[in-house]
């Protein structure tokens, strides 16, 4: 093995830690038992109690786990369809004009698209709630999945499709049973996208929220404008925890697939 | 074509030489345009039952299109497409009696081979047992057995091709289309798959359009061939008559190798005429067809293995001219000499190497004499 340079060693530390460090540090004082959250009194798991009796924050989150479930399953089928039809659809009136809306909310400013849904929900007279929330983090996760899944169309053999047709399939059945299984992949990481990114919206969801629905960055965001409070520590660590975990599977997961992969090829290989 | 069709034998297959016969396919002035660009122009086919039909001619020229139009992936922009009678513009491509065996595969790379063979039983709705005993005669007759659980990222190029062959045949559509099927096949393989491929057809019984742009491999298959330019039909015809009694000079020249000799055309018999292509040589004596004006341009064409290389002038031969040797190419079986008449016209002869290297009778600048019989080239007129 080759020996890591000192100047490989030194950018590397200083890498990880400008990336880690405030969320170590964030870990590690969850853990303290004073209720001033920069003055260390020593270990205590009390404030991760504290926080599951916090009906506020319990509320919070299930909100807002049921937003990202909610809007990233829609914002994927929506937007693989909306995908499909650029990528196959051949020339129809006004394609360009659809995939360069399409693409817009990836560029607008949250703080625009937040508004301008505001404005129109409230001119539609949708009272504001879970279900504002919802329709708003589909509109911009759509487009973040079209743009993953038409990447994959793009580079996909056309001629597959219509071998499936070819055998007697009908279009439908041709896209569910062949292009499907093979862009799953993609689809699924267009899902995950759009999760992670409903979970960490703080601006859209604070224009399309309403009092009886709060989502957790809200919460958290308001809560810390009055002080941080070891609570939030607690919460936000466990936050750390779910996605770390998450992360892992997923990565460890892909891995195993594509060695399992691998070895198989090369016994078809021998 | 250059004579008359010979009435042939009640065993050998020829249904186009039948008037009674009906044509599975029939492409009635077909033309298909992408665009400002006509890729298939006018253009009248019939196929039979039960045939090996090959389509021939260089890259572009149309021959995917035509497999698309009968899969159902292009519709003709003008005439009509019957099969058995009926027009098969209505009918989608999921409801066709055709399968097409893709010049890329196109296996479902997620299924296994059994799934990928299965594929298309599946979509029939047949009973479970059914559809395995049929893959599994499929399996057989490809010789696959030993990969059914593989996935086709798992095997060989040459065993691919035989599960997208075996795909497109486990439905037993009447019609089969395979597109350059071996074209990703190196040459031993590819040959025993051409008998393969005609040892399938013959037991069962489907008709095969095949396309390619490798001659030898349509004169080895086919029952007849399709020549095709720019998007038309220049000669159809049985392998050997499309070698022997090409329409024209772009079939000579398309298959195989030929000599084609410009010149005008003189009347000397009945179905005799003397071509004169020099000044300083003699004229070729030929056979042509009775409807040749005197002093008409033609080409005469002919094969290089037809001209027989002496050192003397033969006596019994029609054809008789003497030249110089300016290059000889050693190909192993045969050594093609390529003499200079007087006159300055090429002519390339082939002789089979019967004798060893070393004790080759002719080498380089020697003049020698290059003899051939009246029927073994054609005149051709365009
Ligand atoms: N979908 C299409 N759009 C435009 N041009 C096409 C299309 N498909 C084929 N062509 C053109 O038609 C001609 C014939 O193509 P093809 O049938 O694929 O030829 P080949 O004989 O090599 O199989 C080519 O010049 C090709 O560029
Ligand atoms: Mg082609």
């Amino acid at each position: 093995m080759r020996r890591v340079s000192w100047f490989n060693l030194t950018s590397l530390t200083f890498g990880f830690a400008f990336l880690y460090l405030p969320m170590v540090v964030l870990v590690v004082y969850s853990f303290n038992s004073n209720k001033l959250v920069t003055v260390w009194a020593g270990f205590s798991t009390k404030w991760y109690g504290e926080l599951f009796r916090n009906e506020a924050f319990l509320d919070a989150a299930w909100v807002t786990l049921r937003v990202a479930l909610l809007s990233s399953t829609m914002a994927t089928v929506l937007g693989t369809m909306a995908a499909y039809v650029l990528v196959r659809g051949g020339k129809f009136f006004g394609r360009t004009l659809f995939s360069g809306t399409l693409y817009a909310p990836l560029v607008m400013p949250d703080v625009i698209l937040g508004l301008s849904l505001l404005l129109l929900f409230i001119s539609i007279g949708l009272d504001r709630g879970m279900v504002t929330i919802v329709l708003a983090h589909t509109t911009f996760a759509m487009s973040y999945v079209a743009v993953v899944v038409s990447s994959r169309l793009v580079s996909f053999d056309r001629a597959l499709e219509e071998a499936a047709l070819d055998l007697g399939c009908t279009p439908l059945d041709a896209f569910r049973s062949v292009t499907l299984p093979i862009i799953a992949p993609a689809v699924i990481s267009g899902w995950l996208l759009g999760f992670t990114l409903s979970l960490d919206d703080l601006v859209i969801a604070s224009f399309t929220s309403g009092p009886s629905s709060t989502t957790l960055p809200i919460k958290i965001f308001s809560a810390v404008r009055l002080g941080v409070s070891p609570e939030i520590n607690a919460l936000s660590s466990i936050l750390i925890g779910i996605v770390t975990v998450g992360v892992l599977t997923f990565s460890i997961s892909s891995k195993r697939a594509i060695m399992k992969r691998m070895r198989e090829e090369n016994r078809a290989e021998t | 074509m250059a004579d008359k069709p010979r009435k042939l034998p009640q065993e050998v297959f020829a249904p186009w030489e039948d008037p009674e016969a009906k044509p599975l396919i029939q492409f009635r002035n077909v033309t298909k345009r992408f665009g400002e660009f006509t890729a298939i122009d006018d253009l009248t086919l019939d196929i039979y039952e039960r045939e090996f039909f090959a389509l021939l001619g260089p890259s572009g020229c149309g021959k995917t299109t035509m497999m698309r139009m009968l899969a159902g992936f292009e519709a003709p922009t003008e005439g009509q497409i019957l099969l058995d009678g009926q027009n098969i513009a209505p009918v989608p491509p999921n409801l066709r009696p055709v399968n097409m065996m893709f010049q890329s595969y196109a296996l479902f790379p997620h299924l296994s081979i059994w799934d990928n063979i299965a594929f298309g039983l599946k979509r029939d709705k047949l009973p479970k047992d059914k559809i395995a005993a049929r893959v599994e005669e499929m399996l057989r007759l490809t010789r696959l057995e030993k990969f059914a659980r593989r996935k086709p990222h798992q095997i060989s190029g040459g065993q691919r091709q035989r599960v997208a062959l075996a795909r497109s045949l486990a439905k037993a559509p009447k019609l089969l289309l395979l597109d350059e099927p071996l074209g990703a096949l190196d040459r031993k393989l590819r040959e025993d798959t051409q008998f393969e491929l005609m040892d399938i057809q013959e037991k069962t019984g489907t008709t095969f359009v095949i396309v390619t742009h490798d001659q030898e491999e349509a004169m080895t298959v086919a029952s007849r061939i399709a020549v095709m330019n720019h998007g038309k039909i220049v000669q159809v015809d049985t392998p050997a008559r499309i070698y022997e009694a090409p329409a024209n000079a772009y079939v000579a020249d398309f298959i195989g190798d030929v000599n084609l000799i410009e010149g005008t055309a003189t009347r000397t018999g009945e179905d005799r005429c003397s071509v004169r292509f020099a000044e300083a040589a003699d004229p070729i004596t030929a056979e042509c067809t009775a409807d040749l004006s005197d002093g008409i341009a033609v080409t005469y064409a002919i094969r290089p293995e037809k001209i027989l290389v002496t050192a003397d002038r033969p006596a019994d031969r029609a054809n008789a001219l003497e030249g110089q040797i300016i290059d000889i190419g050693y190909l192993g079986n045969i050594s093609t000499y390529h003499v200079e008449l007087p006159g300055g016209q090429m002519i390339k002869a082939a002789m089979t190497n019967s004798t060893r290297l070393d004790r080759r009778d002719f080498t380089w600048d020697d003049r020698v004499w290059l003899s051939w019989r009246e029927t073994a080239g054609v005149v051709l007129t365009e």
